[in-house]
Order: structure tokens, then C-alpha cells, then sequence
């Protein structure tokens, strides 16, 4: 009988170490060998796939994978999943590497599920899965029924294995890959200016207890004595429009060391937006208000009292 | 053509306090928002060289109503799968019933698509349609532009914005950064009414409901919205500036404001 296989790939180099760190466990359990995809011409990372736990390193290279394309990178991984017949196909959930992920579910005839934070075997020894669902204020659990069974994963939901020197197996398959169907024009560098709230490191932020637009002021000058990006729910960008853009279920998902929610309620749907924030802190005038469940710190108190005084607090405090 | 999702209402989303699991009965149902702004940019395109513009949706019985926002909006006609025997199918499974209602309505230039729906957040479906038409696909756009022999398109990646050119027909999706989607007139609303909508069970397509959802792969077991784990500390204090002084000293000393 042939040996059971686990495959990973993404193009993001230390993404694809954390898979291997998560496909070791899932070679484990269901008593398979673990099997690293490189595709291009990188030629360290076989050395360093096994280091993380992977058995095999499959390398598929040719000058058309230099860069990325979708039909290319296709073509690259459909011949290692023809070579290895696995049970289970990780991919890095970069935006590449979903778009190439479900190019290859679709090809394979298979399921794919989206951004797994949680991936484990049930007791038929498929994959099951936890991702966020419903603009990411649930969690759902999910199983897939149909070999081989896919997911994507972003970074950092796995950790990656202490390296550790292992004999190293790299099988490098000779295949015939197609030209891309859709031409690079222009490749253009994002300035780390444009990086948005989502990468914001600090975060205020502006609810409904903001009686009107002047008042953002103090919100601003607390702003400027953290270095953070100014946020805001939903009604204050979409329906009085005092800011452009809002946090939470329609708009960013933003993922701060800090976040300091003020006049904010705290709706599932801006929630959904905070989940990932380090620390939360909140100032709102009403005690039941939720948002002082989802804080780490929280004032019951009128902001237009504690926004000045926490602002002078922390300005005295940070000289 | 545009594919359209009339998912449930995010922003009226709510959750059973004893279950944690969303309440999906009887909220209003609405297009993802992704997916409108894959019909304005549509609209947008029609505006500028003409064409039709015809939704497609996989839905169900409240798909019909949430599509007159898009007839409103200024598509042209709209095209619904509704069997109730589909509902809950995965991307894959939804792949396929799209492909045998394109092949039905035939005669597209450009399969245009959010890039993901909000209620799934699986962003499977113009990848996985690309693959079983065998078109060309350009995911992620955030500007479009018809040119001389296809489209351009602005993808917004991680790291870069990548400039494509793509012969036509192909399957593009989009990110909400392309537009903001417009706001129907009332006028333009009593006209959709007008519009012509189809609507199709699997059979009517050629597919055997049953067979369709056999081959649905994934399955969603549970749904529940998770318990926040946060410290949950009110700041106790006499006045004002006691309370803001222990709320930056809690800040200080969580380090967070440190690189």
C-alpha cells in the first residue's frame, strides 16, 4: 500500500514552516509522511522544510515559476498532489495562495476551507476545522468529507517545530508548466504610509458617544499622545460620515497592541472588528454598556471628562 | 454577468444569549456587500461602454426581493437558482450549479464577483469557476478598465499592487476598496420591478439537486459566536483624574505601547 501523505505549501516562506509545524501533528495522527512543496527557484528552503518536520521536499521549478501565477503555481502543485496522492493539502492563506488553493480544489474535484485557525483529525480521519464565519463574529466548525482534504491558513495560527538536523529526501519532478493567461503589467511597491488600520500598532476609537463631529478632537489630541491611527463604528463613518473608514463586521478588521474604544457600545458587529486587539480599553457612560465585557480595562465615565484626563495621565506618564 | 449572495443582514445580526449561535430566521436578508460593489463596478462599466449587465445568484426564497436592490441599482435583468434541496451546499458544490446556469444564459463578456461573501468568508467561488470554464482570472481588483484587447485591473495584494491585462471573457472579483456602491433612487426602485427575473431549480439546469449536494465536500458542524476572554477590570475611582490616572498606569504597565 502506498504511503498516506500530508502536503504543504505556501509561497511565503516562514508561513510555510508554521504549516509544517501543524502538518507534523496532522502526519502524526493519521500515520502519514509529511511532504514540503517548493515551487521556483529558492533553492534553501528544502534544507529548511526538513529542519521543521517535513519528510520529503517535492521541488518543482521551471522559469515560468520565477514569478507568481496562478496557473503556473496550479500546474506546480497538481503535479506533487499526482505524485504523492494526499490525504491532506495545506496552503498558506495568503491572498495568493487562497486564490491558487482554490484553483486546485476545484481542479482536484475536492472541498477547500478558508482560513483554519483550528485544524485537527476526527474520528474518520478527516479534517475538521474552526474558521470565522458571518464577517468574522462567529466561529464555525466544519469537517471535510471528500479526499484530499484541503484548508488555508493564515500566519501565525500554527507555531513552527524547534529546527531540529534530519536526513533530508528532496525529489525534484520534472513537469510542463503553462504560461500564465493573464499578463503583469506593472508591479507597484505599497508606500508603508498607505498600510491601514489593519496594520495600525494603536488604535482610538469613536462611537456613538461622540455627541458631534468638533468633538473628535479629543479623541485626536489622545491620538497624537499615543501615536495611534483614529478608528471608528460604523454609524459614524456610513451614516453621520465624520470618518471615512470604521471598524468592525463590514469594515476593518484590525488587529492593535492597543485599542481604546470611546462612546462605543460594543455591537457583535464592531466587535468582530476587535477580536484580535492585544488590549482593550473602554471608556463608556453606561455600566451595562458590552463593551466593558470585551475590554481589559474599562472606565464607567463620561467620556468628555476622561478623554482629557487620560490623555494629560498619559502624556505625564510617557515623558 | 455578476454573481450576487443575498446573505443575512450583518449589520441586524444577532445572537441567541443562551446558544451563542446566530439568529438567521427572519432577519433581512441582503446582497454581501463585496458582491454589490462587484455589480456597481459592473454598472460602472456599462455607464462608460455600454453592454448589459445580468446578476446570477444560488439562493433561496427571500433572493428574489434582496435582488431588486441590484435591478434598482441598474442591472438589467437577474437570473435565481432557488431549490430549497441546494440550500447549505459548500463553494465547491455552488461552483458547479453557477457553471450550469452560465452555460444556460451563455453569451458573457466578464463573470464579475466579490471576493469573498461575508457570511462564508470562503472567497472559493470566481477562483473555482475560473477552473471549470477555463477562463483566465484576476482576483482582488480594485480598479478596473476596459482597454484596447481585454481589461485592466489594479489587484491589491499584501505587499504590492499588481497592474494585469486580461483577454476577455474572464472571471474577476473584487475588494470593497474598488467603489462605493450606489444608493437606488426611488424612481429606479419602482422600475426594477419591472425587470425581467428568472428563476431556475437545479432541474430546470440539467442537475440532479441530490447529486449536486452528494458532492458537497465541506460541512458546517456548529456555528457559534466564541467567549471573549479579556480581563475585564473597571477602573474604580473618586474623581475623574484618579480614574484616568490608573487607566494610563494599567496601559504603561501591559507594555503595549512599546515596539
Amino acid at each position: 500500500m502506498a504511503v498516506k501523505s500530508v502536503l504543504v505549501y505556501s509561497e511565503d516562506g516562514e508561513l510555510a514552516l508554521q504549516l509544517l509545524g501543524k502538518g507534523r501533528e496532522l502526519a502524526d495522527k493519521i500515520g502519514a509522511e509529511l511532504v514540503a512543496l517548493a515551487i521556483g527557484p529558492r533553492r534553501s528552503d528544502p534544507d529548511r522544510f526538513v529542519e521543521h518536520g517535513a519528510d520529503r521536499v517535492i521541488v518543482v521549478d521551471d522559469p515560468v515559476l520565477s514569478k507568481f501565477g496562478v496557473e503556473p503555481y496550479r500546474a506546480a502543485v497538481l503535479r506533487a498532489v499526482k505524485a504523492v496522492d494526499p490525504e491532506m493539502i495545506l496552503v498558506g492563506a495568503t491572498k495568493r495562495g487562497k486564490e491558487l488553493a482554490a484553483r486546485v480544489a476545484a481542479a482536484l474535484d475536492t472541498g477547500c476551507m478558508t482560513e483554519c485557525f483550528h485544524l485537527d483529525v476526527d474520528g474518520e480521519g478527516r479534517l475538521e476545522a474552526r474558521r470565522l464565519t458571518y464577517g468574522g463574529s462567529t466561529v464555525a466548525t466544519e469537517v471535510s468529507k471528500r479526499r484530499p482534504h484541503m484548508a488555508t491558513v493564515p500566519a501565525r495560527a500554527f507555531k513552527k517545530l524547534e529546527p531540529s538536523p534530519r536526513k533530508e529526501e528532496v525529489v525534484e519532478l520534472d513537469v510542463e508548466i503553462p504560461a500564465p493567461l493573464v499578463e503583469v503589467v506593472e508591479t507597484r511597491q505599497k508606500a508603508r504610509g498607505e498600510a491601514g488600520l489593519e496594520d495600525a500598532p494603536v488604535i482610538v476609537s469613536a462611537g456613538r458617544g461622540f455627541k458631534e463631529k468638533g468633538d473628535l478632537r479629543l479623541l485626536e489630541a489622545l491620538a497624537e499622545v499615543l501615536g495611534a491611527r483614529i478608528g471608528c463604528t460604523r454609524p459614524i463613518a456610513a451614516d453621520l460620515g465624520w470618518l471615512e473608514e470604521w471598524i468592525g463586521i463590514s469594515g476593518h478588521k484590525v488587529a492593535p497592541r492597543l485599542y481604546v474604544a470611546c462612546g462605543i457600545s460594543g455591537t457583535i458587529q464592531h466587535a468582530a472588528g476587535i477580536r484580535d486587539a492585544r488590549l482593550i480599553v473602554s471608556i463608556n457612560n453606561q455600566e451595562g454598556a458590552s463593551i466593558h465585557e470585551m475590554s481589559d480595562y474599562s472606565i464607567v465615565g463620561d467620556l468628555y471628562t476622561v478623554l482629557p484626563a487620560l490623555t494629560k495621565a498619559l502624556k505625564e506618564k510617557m515623558k | 454577468m455578476v454573481l450576487l449572495k443575498d446573505i443575512v443582514d450583518l449589520n441586524e445580526l444577532k445572537m441567541d444569549p443562551s446558544t451563542r449561535r446566530p439568529v438567521v430566521e427572519r432577519v433581512k436578508r441582503r446582497i454581501s456587500d463585496v458582491d454589490k460593489r462587484a455589480l456597481e463596478a459592473a454598472i460602472r462599466l456599462k455607464e462608460r461602454h455600454g453592454g448589459e449587465v445580468a446578476t446570477l445568484s444560488v439562493g433561496g426564497g427571500g433572493t428574489r426581493t434582496a435582488m431588486l436592490e441590484a435591478l434598482a441599482m441598474g442591472a438589467d435583468a437577474s437570473y435565481i437558482v432557488n431549490d430549497g434541496a441546494l440550500a447549505g451546499i459548500d463553494s465547491l458544490a455552488t461552483s458547479k450549479v453557477l457553471r450550469a446556469a452560465l452555460e444556460r444564459v451563455g453569451g458573457y463578456d466578464l463573470i464579475l464577483c466579490g471576493e469573498m461573501t461575508l457570511d462564508s468568508l470562503s472567497a472559493q467561488v470566481g477562483p473555482r469557476l475560473a477552473e471549470l470554464l477555463g477562463l483566465p482570472q484576476v482576483t482582488y481588483a480594485k480598479h478596473l478598465e476596459l482597454v484596447e484587447g481585454g481589461l485592466r485591473a489594479v489587484r491589491d495584494l499584501e505587499d504590492v499592487d499588481e497592474v494585469v491585462q486580461v483577454g476577455l471573457p474572464a472571471v474577476v472579483s473584487v475588494v470593497r476598496e474598488i467603489n462605493e456602491s450606489r444608493i437606488p433612487s426611488l424612481m429606479n426602485i419602482m422600475r426594477a420591478k419591472k425587470k425581467p427575473t428568472e428563476e431556475w431549480d437545479a432541474a430546470a439546469l440539467g442537475l440532479s439537486a441530490e447529486e449536486v449536494r452528494a458532492g458537497s465536500s465541506v460541512e458546517v458542524l456548529d456555528i457559534v459566536a466564541p467567549l471573549v476572554e479579556r480581563k475585564r477590570v473597571v477602573i474604580e475611582a473618586d474623581t475623574v483624574e484618579e480614574a484616568a490616572e490608573k487607566l494610563a498606569g494599567a496601559i504603561l504597565a501591559e507594555r503595549v505601547l512599546e515596539g
